[in-house]
């Protein structure tokens, strides 16, 4: 097993220097930093297999589309998906989303049918449905939030959930408050009234095993960028028996079987819904970030988080003036994201004075105002941990709030 | 110390000048950040002379916008519309800080493009 000096190594990044401190990066919610191992798979990659994917024949072309396939079927483990064949690149988690909207939910719902999201959601897991739901007429609905626990209120989902209820849409661990929602309970409940269930997991694949079988998910979506492999590769994930009977969205290269001038037959799933040469170089990096994510094992890194969470959060807390969004104590259905506003301080304020001291947090609102309007907020701090960041890291963030806080004092 | 949070700054944030509305202002100008949501509103009223007489600005957001828009409003004092005018980014720049990265820069010059908005009315 790794530990933390080992791995902090790996990350070149971390040994720069940001206005004559080192860096300590605090921003892993918004996207991590690469190993050099996955910086080394691209080169690598670029540098002596680099050719188009599915084009066969020659030599260079059979290792390129190997190894593209070969980290789909990386996935597929990395979340116990029951096929790789249920794997599909996209740019990106809100790509992922989108698609869903655009496919699946287009060819299946219709107006007066409903679709539940909750206040606790990015925006990629609301805009794709508030568009869809102009479009078609379909109804649009949220869960709450408990904003004093933090949690999301499950009674009150359970109330929304009925006959037309089609797709529940949810977080699997909140941006903003790092809460672990119950899944597999809105899983089932989902599934009660004949629902589907999407599931954002980008917060959460990074940071912990997933397992999308057990969760009992339909749909489950994630990004590459933030569990250490490069930006323009997405995943969605969806059950086998719902992409056979699902229409692709875009048409061109690689997603047909054959091609008339006047209509054109589908490839295979997953093909058929990966239109246009994908992200190779993109997707075999996603495939070094899994690899370099399973050595270090991903219970050991929900447990580093974990233990940073236990650090971090009571000291936090007993900061005068100090007040964190969310979940007060660390404990299982939480992760090392923590959200915060000091009084007479604006967030902007905060991380302008923490990039002085070389500490990289994020401030603005998070890409989720409807949950920032529940705590009657237009803006937060945010500090996100992950593997690579240390208890001298987290005692370096606690530093600057007191050092922020004296200059406004 | 911060060299972005001078005493200046910070003393113009927490003691900010001029608050305040003027209904019947010969100038109101409202600019808004839209990455971060600070707002900042400018009035100013002008006298026989053509002189600024009152100057009054309201705003909500981070300590750079705002001791900014504190900062200006104490510029335009006794200044006539033309000389107000010719106010420039740059002028609210020197005042707060040079080396102030793009995003805080717009922190920091909200109230001029605030001015500039009323200015053209």
């Amino acid at each position: 097993m790794k530990d933390i000096r080992q791995i902090q190594s790996d990350f070149p990044i971390l040994s720069r220097s940001i206005h004559g401190h080192p860096l300590v990066y605090l921003d892993n919610g918004a996207t991590s930093q690469k190993p050099q191992q996955v910086i080394d798979t691209i080169t690598s990659f670029l540098q002596t297999s680099n050719a188009n994917v599915h084009r066969g024949i020659y030599t260079l072309s059979e290792e390129a589309t190997e190894m593209y396939e070969g980290v789909r079927e990386k996935v597929a483990q990395f979340i116990h998906a029951r096929s790789s064949k249920e794997i599909l690149f996209t740019r990106n988690a809100t790509e992922s989303l989108n698609l869903v909207a655009l496919s699946w939910a287009r060819q299946n719902l219709k107006k007066g049918d409903e679709i539940i999201t909750t206040v606790m959601e990015h925006h990629s897991n609301i805009v794709p449905w508030q568009i869809l739901a102009k479009e078609r007429g379909i109804i649009l609905r949220f869960v709450p939030v408990i904003t004093e626990a933090g949690i999301l209120d499950i009674d009150a989902c359970t109330q929304l959930l009925n006959s037309r209820t089609k797709l529940v849409c949810v977080g699997h661990m909140s941006n903003l408050l790092g809460t672990v929602n119950p899944v597999k309970v809105l899983a089932v409940k989902a599934h009660e009234v004949g629902a589907k269930i999407a599931v954002d997991g980008c917060q959460a694949v990074p940071h912990m095993p997933v397992d999308v079988q057990d969760l009992q998910a339909d749909f489950y979506v994630f990004s590459s960028h933030k569990m250490l492999g490069p930006t323009g590769v997405g995943v969605l994930w969806a059950r086998e028996e719902i992409l056979e009977t699902t229409e692709p969205v875009m048409g061109g290269g690689d997603m047909i079987k054959t091609v008339s001038k006047t209509e054109a037959t589908w490839n295979e799933i997953p093909w058929k819904f990966e239109a246009g040469t994908p992200n190779v170089s993109g997707v075999i990096g996603l495939g070094a970030a899994i690899d370099y994510l399973t050595h270090v094992g991903m219970t050991h890194i929900w447990d580093h988080e974990h233990e940073i969470a236990q650090y971090v959060l009571p000291k936090l807390l007993d900061i005068d003036g100090v007040h964190v969004f969310g979940i007060q104590e660390a404990h299982a259905d939480r992760g090392a994201i923590f959200s915060f506003w000091v009084d007479g301080m604006h967030p902007h304020d905060i991380a302008s004075i923490f990039d002085e001291e070389g500490i990289a947090i994020r401030a603005g609102h998070m890409c989720a105002q409807p949950l920032l309007t529940a705590y009657k907020k237009s803006s937060a701090a945010r500090a996100s941990f992950y593997l690579y960041n240390s208890i001298a890291d987290a005692d370096a963030f606690l530093a600057a709030i007191k050092k922020a806080k004296s200059i406004f004092s | 110390m911060s060299d972005l949070y001078r005493e200046i700054i910070i003393d113009h944030y927490k003691h900010p000048r001029n608050v305040g509305e003027l209904p019947e202002a010969d100038v109101h100008g409202h600019e808004d950040n839209s990455v971060c949501g600070d707002v900042v509103d400018v009035f100013i009223s002008f006298d026989d002379q053509g002189v600024a007489s009152e100057i009054k600005w309201n705003g909500e957001g981070c300590a750079l916008s705002q001791a900014s828009a504190s900062l200006l409003s104490d510029m335009l004092k006794g200044k006539t519309r033309e000389e107000i005018a010719q106010i420039t980014e740059g002028d609210i720049l020197e005042v707060v800080g040079t080396t102030l990265n793009p995003s805080r820069q717009k922190c920091a010059t909200l109230a001029v493009h605030a001015l500039y908005k009323g200015l053209k009315g």
